[in-house]
């Protein structure tokens, strides 16, 4: 009888902090790319999802991210920028450059081939 | 490594285990099978679970949850269990470990092999383009690489060979197959100053041709670059799957817990409570509900492109699919576009006789007659003391004897004035002909609906789509063209930045669409729920509207449609058996039915899982065979 309610709790335990490390509010990593002889450089890891999920780009300097890949699993296999036609399969190589056009502010969303995983440039 | 290697190799090291599993049917034991099993499932683990678990991890670490997740948390917890259990001397579930493992391999390899099948139809298109072009050079033709060639050069295409890039015929005269790029089937005559397309195989003739377009300014780029931007885009039904998403991992998670404690309390036994939380993780399939999307908009578009028809994103592809009403502009649309002499009534002369005057004349109405004597073969004759009279027609002398044309009260008399009238109601403009002072004749000349107009509007009528006609003409010939047509409505006398106000009026009853030229119709075009540019030239890329008729052609339209619905309809098939899937399985893998004898192991579960997401991608590459109009697959 004490190991049910044992179990029993320990499962209300595990629901709860499920609940609070998935739905709870927690920021996220942000950055800022660099500049360097007039072209910004920004630089997201792949490993369990995007690492910065935030991208901070300047307006009107020509930019480019690396995708540096360090996931071998099928579910971060493609990035895609659905707003700039871009699907591109960051498996071919270990790292994949995508340009980024900063001509206008705004937000550019990516994802992942099955849109799980989102990622975010922002132009300012 | 890939995933087929993993998959393969988990395969061969785990196959000692099926055997093990099958023998044991007839109760055959073979000897040291826990040791193998401890061994080979730990290299398993090593080989495919690591993936699944670093990527988990660094997941987790970021509050995030997936697919990964499952695989990891399922396959870790049976594993560590099993090696717990083989120390202990418990039964062992490694097998369970192992061949969930090699099941969600050949799902993701399976999956990733039919994304590519998918995309490479796109890439097939570039194949299509020739490698070399025959350029004037220094006043010699040479073979030079098709990148080097530029705007200006003079190209030579021999029979049989492909035209390399966009530009116009100068000299020669041959058919062209141009169904590679407009969907049209029939080769297209081509003469020269007709505009020819890179990438379309030449017929019989020899060419020589002048380069207008080149390397990304082809209109086979430009359709490429088109249909990646819209493979790519998002669907608005895709919210749903993005609202799912965030909460689906982490629910399951928890419905795993609940199973767990659940199985526990009912039975007391946690190896029990612990497989069937087990199967619960590794069953759901976040997978199939995030590729049910994706792939159905990546099938779709490329079908539709190799049919002429450029569907520039998700969204448009999501509302074509749902239009009411079909609104086209007229002349270019529904007409061909310019006056044509469509009856001839009395003397069979009188058309060469209006022809060899009407040579002389300026008048828009005046080619169409000289175009109809071209037609019909006929050598125009000479005519001398040439003169229009404002307003009323031409007259001139021919063989000595004077001719007229023009009007009735011109050229007309009583004989034929009843036929005049009748065909003057049916909206066409009738021009009498009168040889030395008696009327022989007379031509009707009129802007015609296209051949396929009439059974263009007939389908959309029996789809339940509303026909609507807008033009600036005036009321009369709209009037009649819209009867012949059986058009549901017609407004006329509208003026060019008047049509965007009409549509938006309309647009208070339904989805419309507009059909229109691309360049004149912009703004009735950027108005409708979807605009739908009628190809004029090869600048499809900058055409105004959500859908591009890559040929001039009103059967593009019903095509346009017809693959929004069907891959509309694909994308909701795809999500509806996506989220069936998980709801069914997801009980079934809790132990739901275990009082009917339904139950599954966490192999079967996983098994489950890896065929829900290739379903889901089979699902989507079948629209490449689905029937879409006027074409049989």
């Amino acid at each position: 009888m004490l190991m049910k309610i044992l179990v029993v709790a320990i499962a209300l335990a595990l629901t709860a902090l499920t609940c609070w490390w998935f739905f709870g509010n927690f920021d996220k990593k942000q950055a800022h790319a660099e500049i360097i002889n007039g072209q910004q450089e920004g630089r997201v890891v792949v490993k369990g999802g995007y690492e910065p999920e935030v991208l901070y780009l300047k307006q009107g300097v020509p930019a480019e991210i690396t995708f540096d890949m360090e996931d071998q699993t099928a579910c971060l296999s493609r990035v895609v920028f659905p707003d700039l036609g871009v699907d591109q399969d960051l498996t071919l190589a270990k790292e994949s450059k995508i340009v980024i056009p900063t001509d206008k502010k705004g937000e550019i969303d990516y994802a992942c081939g099955m849109n799980m995983f989102h990622g975010k440039v922002i132009v300012q | 490594m890939t995933n087929w290697r993993r998959f393969w190799l988990c395969l061969v090291l785990a196959l000692p285990m099926l055997a093990e599993m099958t023998l044991m049917l007839w109760h055959v034991m073979l000897p040291f099978s826990r040791e193998y099993s401890l061994i080979a499932t730990t290299l398993i683990m090593l080989i495919a679970a690591k993936p699944y678990i670093v990527s988990a991890w660094a997941a987790f670490k970021r509050h995030l949850a997936n697919m990964n997740t499952l695989v990891a948390v399922g396959t870790s917890i049976t594993y560590l269990y099993s090696v717990f259990a083989y120390f202990t001397g418990r039964a062992v579930y490694f097998e369970s470990a192992a061949f969930v493992l090699i099941f969600v391999l050949l799902g993701d390899a399976m999956e990733e092999k039919m994304h590519a099948n998918a995309e490479a139809a796109l890439s097939k298109l570039l194949d299509l383009q020739a490698k070399e072009a025959e350029v004037k050079r220094n006043g010699e033709f040479i073979k030079i690489p098709l990148a080097e060639v530029v705007p200006g050069d003079m190209i030579k295409v021999r029979p049989g060979e492909k035209v390399p890039v966009d530009g116009k015929v100068l000299e020669g005269q041959s058919t062209i197959n141009e169904a590679m790029v407009t969907g049209e089937s029939m080769p297209v005559k081509k003469q020269p100053g007709d505009s020819v397309i890179g990438a379309t195989v030449n017929g019989a003739g020899m060419l020589l041709m002048e380069a207008e377009k080149v390397g990304k300014d082809t209109m086979l780029s430009q359709i490429m670059d088109v249909v990646k931007k819209a493979q790519n885009s998002r669907a608005p039904i895709q919210k749903l799957t993005d609202q799912i998403s965030n909460y689906f991992v982490p629910i399951v998670l928890i419905l795993s817990i609940a199973t767990f404690t659940v199985w526990y309390l009912i039975s007391s036994d946690p190896v029990q409570a612990m497989l069937f939380a087990v199967s619960v993780v590794v069953i759901a399939c976040p997978c199939a509900l995030g590729l049910a999307t994706p792939t159905a908009l990546l099938v779709g578009s490329s079908r539709s492109a190799r049919l002429g028809v450029l569907i520039k994103d998700g969204e448009v592809l999501e509302k074509a699919a749902k239009v009411d009403a079909l609104v086209f502009d007229k002349t270019g649309t529904l007409t061909e576009g310019h006056p044509q002499v469509v009856n001839q009534v009395g003397d069979s002369d009188a058309l060469l006789l209006a022809a060899s005057l009407e040579a002389s004349s300026e008048h828009p109405l005046a080619s169409a007659i000289v175009d109809q004597a071209q037609k019909a073969k006929l050598s125009l004759l000479p005519v001398a003391n040439f003169a229009a009279v404002e307003g009323q027609g031409v007259k001139g002398l021919i063989d000595g004897q004077e001719v007229r044309v023009g009007k009735d009260e011109f050229a007309g008399n009583r004989i034929f004035a009843k036929q005049g009238e009748a065909l003057a109601k049916e909206a066409k403009t009738v021009v009498y002909v009168q040889k030395a002072g008696e009327t022989i004749g007379l031509l009707a000349l009129q802007d015609p609906p296209k051949a396929e107009a009439k059974s263009v509007i007939q389908q959309l009528k029996e789809r339940k789509i509303k026909t609507v006609m807008l033009t600036g003409d005036n009321s009369a010939v709209a009037n009649a063209i819209g009867q012949a047509l059986g058009l549901d409505q017609v407004i006329a006398g509208v003026l060019p930045q008047e049509k965007a106000e009409v549509i938006e009026e309309l647009k208070k009853t339904g989805t419309v669409a507009f059909a229109g030229d691309g360049i004149n119709d912009a703004p009735a075009l950027a108005t409708a729920d979807i605009g739908i540019a009628m190809g004029t030239g090869t600048d499809v890329a900058k055409e105004a509207g959500g859908i591009v008729l890559v040929k001039n052609d009103l059967k593009g339209v019903l095509r346009a449609l017809d693959v929004a619905k069907k891959t509309f309809q694909r994308i909701k098939l795809n999500l509806f058996w996506a989220l069936i899937y998980n709801l069914i399985g997801i009980p079934i893998a809790a132990g739901v039915l275990v009082g009917v004898g339904i139950s599954l192991s966490p192999e079967l579960a996983g098994l489950a899982m890896a065929l829900s997401s290739v379903s889901v991608v089979t699902s989507s590459l079948m629209l490449n065979w689905v029937k879409i109009a006027g074409q049989a697959s």
